[in-house]
């Protein structure tokens, strides 16, 4: 028994002492998806300036970073700073677990505001206060064969709705049923969100504290979403039943594919040779012509619960500068939110690009709320079982709309009670 | 030292953990379940107030609760008497007096017991896939067309109960083996003499026999199977069209992902009471039965 | 004989079914030495057109999997240790020494078997959130502490140690810990291997606990890490097989070594409990 005691404690032991005792400062930064394989090649410059810091990056991977994140907040377990999609911000401010960034913005002359693309920056004000930094910018529009295009007998992606399900109809003539004119992978909700920001009516009504989703413009989205399905346009499958997107978008198993920036570096790197200049990219079309997407995109952010929040602001301010954005963009073909790192020849000759810099233009935001991650997760939810015929499209939107009152009931109660901050 | 005083000494430290890291958190859950705990709350426990009980009222008028309790019931009420099924008819197998190499049978079929879900789910989502998995590629040669097998709402389930008993059934094989080494051989002696066949030896010896063991590993294996979790985490995400949300699921999703710890726990009871009543229902059935 | 064909049937059988069995792990071992997109390709191998090590390699060297190994060891194995310490002594105590409140408490130990773990686990995270212990391998302790099922299966070992014998070390003036420690522990032996082979296993194998408790991929366990993995790199499935491996082949190799104890404890807790 007593050599079972010896061993226990040296297990203790070695369970409590796993922390570093080194003199470096460590700061914990938790990043997402491509963005966290590729920041370690940008890390070393920035390591060899602060010879104190020590930059330790967690990899989340996206289906699992929401939940991750709420988990560390209610844990008190946050890292020292993270990327996070601008759409949670409102979530993470309401738990108080972000620090205000406004002191050290005013501060930097390293982060000019005006330099800024305003809608993104926007995307990161709570009540007039910054809780990020805009890192890059994502809006969604379509990825597409050329090749295919054109085979099918067209020579233009197409503009609105109506060209695109006659190009998704000649493709579908050609295909008999073993390939599909575009994937709208299930477990994404991304490609009907984009669709939905197209349609005159806010996605929410009363403020935020009602779903907006039974009015006709929503409905249509969801009809013509839908349809796609229903047409065979696009198979009923998530990523999950795709092996691969890559492999399938060169084997021309679908012609469109509803994406963001990131894709554009993936595709460079992952697809034959052969395929090259036999792809592009166009804006989404709209209801009638060129239409809306999201104005979505990551921003850096600072918990409140770090110990080494200067440091972190060091990090912020070195992955804010033209040049590294540049690099990044170079790695990950994500877009830079600062139009200084725009001007960049990489990034202004880039053919790829011009149709995301186009789109950008017509880039909405999503209601700022905190229950909205929840919100849009019901619509893809919903939007799946109508896809596979449980509900009517009119009974989608219904059941969707009773899925976010029943979210927002805390909040229309806060709202009532005045305790609504 | 009395042995009064030596037995708490030695029950003290285990009565504590367990009061301290089990008993309090279940009452904790039941305070917390008449609660509107959820993010707001989390940030600041002014928002946080007492609701009686429209956590259970609201879960009740959920549909997605009754389809995650369909869910659950149809993994449970399909995946337990199969589970049951083959693990019997293996046991039988491996108990007859014809097998060769029982240990290493035994312990063939035992293997995926101690393997981890997780792993093992992992394996089985390649095995499944459509285009690529080999066992649409075994059906394929006997003439099936391709199964989505976790794509297709009406397949979802029945891939994770295939899976389910997989990894499950050497568990209670076993457990039934051991009881059928604890049936007299006379029993059977006495049948053969009396012109039984194999089949009416099993059904008029067998069985009976092993009535207690089967109620046993019944009320385990139905408690087990209502705490689906792992597999529709790792291999459908509770999809596709929420076919695969398990009870347990559920919880998980509106405790640890939305943070709704009042509605979570509204859930944890349910799921308890319906474990409950589901083991009270079987001792009752296994009485019935026995007498 | 008319044995023949039945003892070809029933052997048949057997080998059908424990190939059938057996096919998912041989197949996770096979793919793990393919080279990256063999699996995916149809008709679907069954064996590396050239076995490859370099999906583990890559697991070790980029995916950091052998620190998670290194978790999942230290986690498994200090729950085996402390379970050890509280339910031994517990189970001996219920088993063999009279102390005021026993049959009591011991009836509210049965009725706490009904309560599902996950109904104390919302709760549980938030004591560890105010103890400063979540994303620490001390939180994913916690709950394996002591267990009921664990008190129950050596409380039915003690049982069987004859009163004579302790009562005797008494008459001889030994004290009940040193009965306990000279005379009971070694007798319990058998029960002990097999209560750390279920403990070791049950701690490896746990996913739920450790998936909430722990947020920080230096500190995941093997099943934590292998389905985040899974989740980033669903295409990648030689490298998911190796993870898997990794995963089961300690927990395989532990239970082969000590499968008579194992099955003892299993037949031992159904059978009479």
């Amino acid at each position: 028994m007593r050599r079972t005691h010896a061993a226990l404690l040296l297990v203790l032991l070695a369970v409590s002492g796993c922390g570093g005792h080194r003199d470096v400062t460590e700061l914990r930064f938790w990043a997402m998806g491509r963005e966290s394989e590729v920041l370690a090649a940008l890390l070393p410059d920035f390591e060899r300036e602060h010879p104190g810091l020590r930059v330790r990056i967690e990899q989340l991977p996206w289906t699992a970073a929401h939940e991750k994140l709420l988990t560390a907040v209610a844990g008190d377990a946050t890292p020292d700073l993270c990327q996070l999609g601008n759409t949670w911000i409102p979530e993470l401010v309401a738990l108080r677990a972000l620090e205000p960034l406004d002191a050290r913005l005013a501060a930097t002359p390293a982060i000019d505001r005006a330099d800024y693309f305003e809608g993104i920056w926007q995307t990161n004000l709570i009540r007039e206060a910054a809780y990020g930094v805009p890192w890059y910018v994502d809006t969604r529009l379509l990825f597409y064969r050329s090749d295919l295009l054109h085979e099918a007998g067209f020579a233009e992606p197409p503009r609105s709705w109506a060209e695109w399900r006659q190009v998704l109809a000649a493709i579908a003539a050609r295909s008999h049923g073993e390939r599909f004119g575009v994937l709208l992978p299930l477990n994404e909700f991304e490609p009907l969100l984009a669709l939905a920001l197209q349609q005159p009516e806010p996605l929410l009504a009363d403020g935020g504290l009602r779903g907006n989703f039974t009015n006709p413009g929503f409905e249509r989205t969801l009809d013509f979403y839908v349809g796609m399905f229903r047409d065979h346009y696009a198979p009923p499958v998530g990523n999950a039943q795709i092996a691969n997107v890559w492999t399938e978008f060169g084997k021309g198993y679908f012609t469109f594919y509803i994406s963001g920036p990131w894709n554009i570096g993936e595709f460079q790197r992952r697809l034959p040779p052969e395929l090259t200049g036999r792809w592009m990219t166009a804006p989404l079309p709209g209801p009638e012509g060129p239409g809306a997407s999201i104005a979505g995109g990551a921003s850096l952010s600072i918990f409140r619960r770090s110990r080494h929040q200067a440091e972190a602001w060091q990090l912020i301010e070195y992955l804010s500068r033209p040049a590294v954005q540049q690099r990044f963009h170079q790695l990950t073909g994500d877009l830079p939110p600062r139009r200084s790192a725009w001007a960049a020849p990489a990034l202004a000759q880039d053919p790829f690009a011009r149709a995301f810099r186009d789109q950008l233009e017509r880039a909405r935001p999503t209601p700022r709320v905190p229950e909205w991650e929840q919100i849009v997760t019901e619509m893809r939810i919903v939007a799946e079982r109508v896809v596979r015929g449980e509900f009517t499209v009119h009974e989608g939107a219904v059941e969707l709309n009773a899925r976010a009152d029943r979210i927002l009931a805390k909040r229309r109660e806060l709202a009532a009670e005045g305790k609504l901050l | 030292m009395t042995r009064a005083q030596a037995g708490l000494l030695l029950a003290a430290p285990a009565l504590v953990v367990i009061a301290v890291f089990f008993f309090l958190p279940v009452l904790a859950a039941l305070a917390l379940s008449l609660t509107d705990f959820d993010l707001y709350a989390l940030a600041d426990s002014g928002y946080l107030r007492f609701v009686g009980l429209r956590n259970y009222v609201q879960l009740l008028g959920n549909p997605l609760f009754w389809q995650a309790l369909g869910n659950t019931l149809y993994f449970t009420v399909v995946g337990v008497p199969l589970s049951l099924a083959v693990s019997v008819g293996t046991a039988v197998l491996v108990h007859s007096r014809l097998a060769r190499c029982r240990g290493l049978f035994r312990t063939a079929l035992f293997a995926p017991v101690v393997t981890t879900v997780v792993a093992v789910a992992v394996i089985w989502r390649y095995l499944l896939h459509t285009r690529y998995g080999l066992i649409n590629y075994g059906l394929g040669k006997l003439g099936f067309a391709p199964i989505d097998w976790l794509g297709d709402p009406h397949f979802a389930m029945p891939a994770i109960i295939l899976f389910a008993v997989w990894k499950n059934f050497g568990y209670n094989m076993v457990i039934v083996l051991a009881a059928l080494q604890n049936i007299p051989e006379d029993l059977y002696e006495a049948a053969e003499l009396d012109g039984a066949g194999a089949g009416q030896q099993f059904l008029r010896i067998t069985l009976p026999m092993l009535g207690p063991t089967l109620l046993f590993v019944s009320i385990m294996t139905v408690a087990g199977y209502f705490q689906l979790f792992a597999e529709p985490y790792v291999m459908t995400l509770g999809g596709p069209g929420q076919s695969t949300l398990s009870v347990l699921y559920l919880l998980y999703e509106e405790g640890f992902k939305w943070w709704n710890l009042g509605r979570a726990s509204a859930v944890a009871f349910v799921l308890f009471l319906m474990m409950f009543a589901a083991t009270a229902l079987q001792m009752r059935l296994g009485r019935q039965a026995a007498a | 004989m008319r044995r023949r064909p039945a003892t070809w049937l029933v052997n048949g059988a057997l080998l059908v079914v424990a190939a059938l069995t057996l096919f998912p792990l041989f197949w996770m071992f096979a793919a793990s030495l393919m080279p990256a997109g063999q699996s995916s390709t149809y008709p679907p191998p069954l064996w590396p057109s050239r076995p490859t090590l370099a999906n583990y390699r890559e697991l070790f060297a980029h995916a950091g999997i052998g620190r998670q190994l290194l978790n999942s060891l230290v986690i498994a194995t200090s729950a085996t240790l402390l379970a050890l310490t509280f339910n031994v002594a517990a189970g001996y105590a219920f088993a063999k020494l009279d102390f005021p409140g026993r049959q009591r408490v011991q009836q509210i130990l049965v009725g706490a078997l009904v309560i599902p773990a996950q109904v104390a686990m919302l709760p549980l995270f938030l004591m560890l959130k105010s103890l400063g212990l979540v994303n620490t391998l001390a939180g994913v302790l916690v709950p394996s502490l002591a267990g009921v099922f664990s008190i129950f299966l050596v409380r039915q070992a003690a049982l069987t140690v004859p009163d004579e014998l302790l009562d005797a070390a008494r008459i001889d003036g030994a004290g009940e810990l040193t009965i306990f420690r000279r005379i009971v522990l070694p007798l319990l032996t058998p029960i002990l291997v097999t209560l750390a082979v279920f403990t070791f296993l049950g701690a490896w194998n746990d996913f739920l606990w450790p998936l909430i408790v722990l947020n920080d991929g230096d500190r995941y366990t093997l099943p934590v890490a292998l389905a985040s993995l899974s989740r980033e790199h669903v295409q990648d499935s030689e490298l998911m097989m190796a993870g898997s491996v990794v995963t089961v082949v300690p927990v395989l190799a532990l239970f082969l070594a000590l499968q008579r104890y194992y099955m003892q404890g299993l037949t031992a807790g159904a059978v009479k409990g």
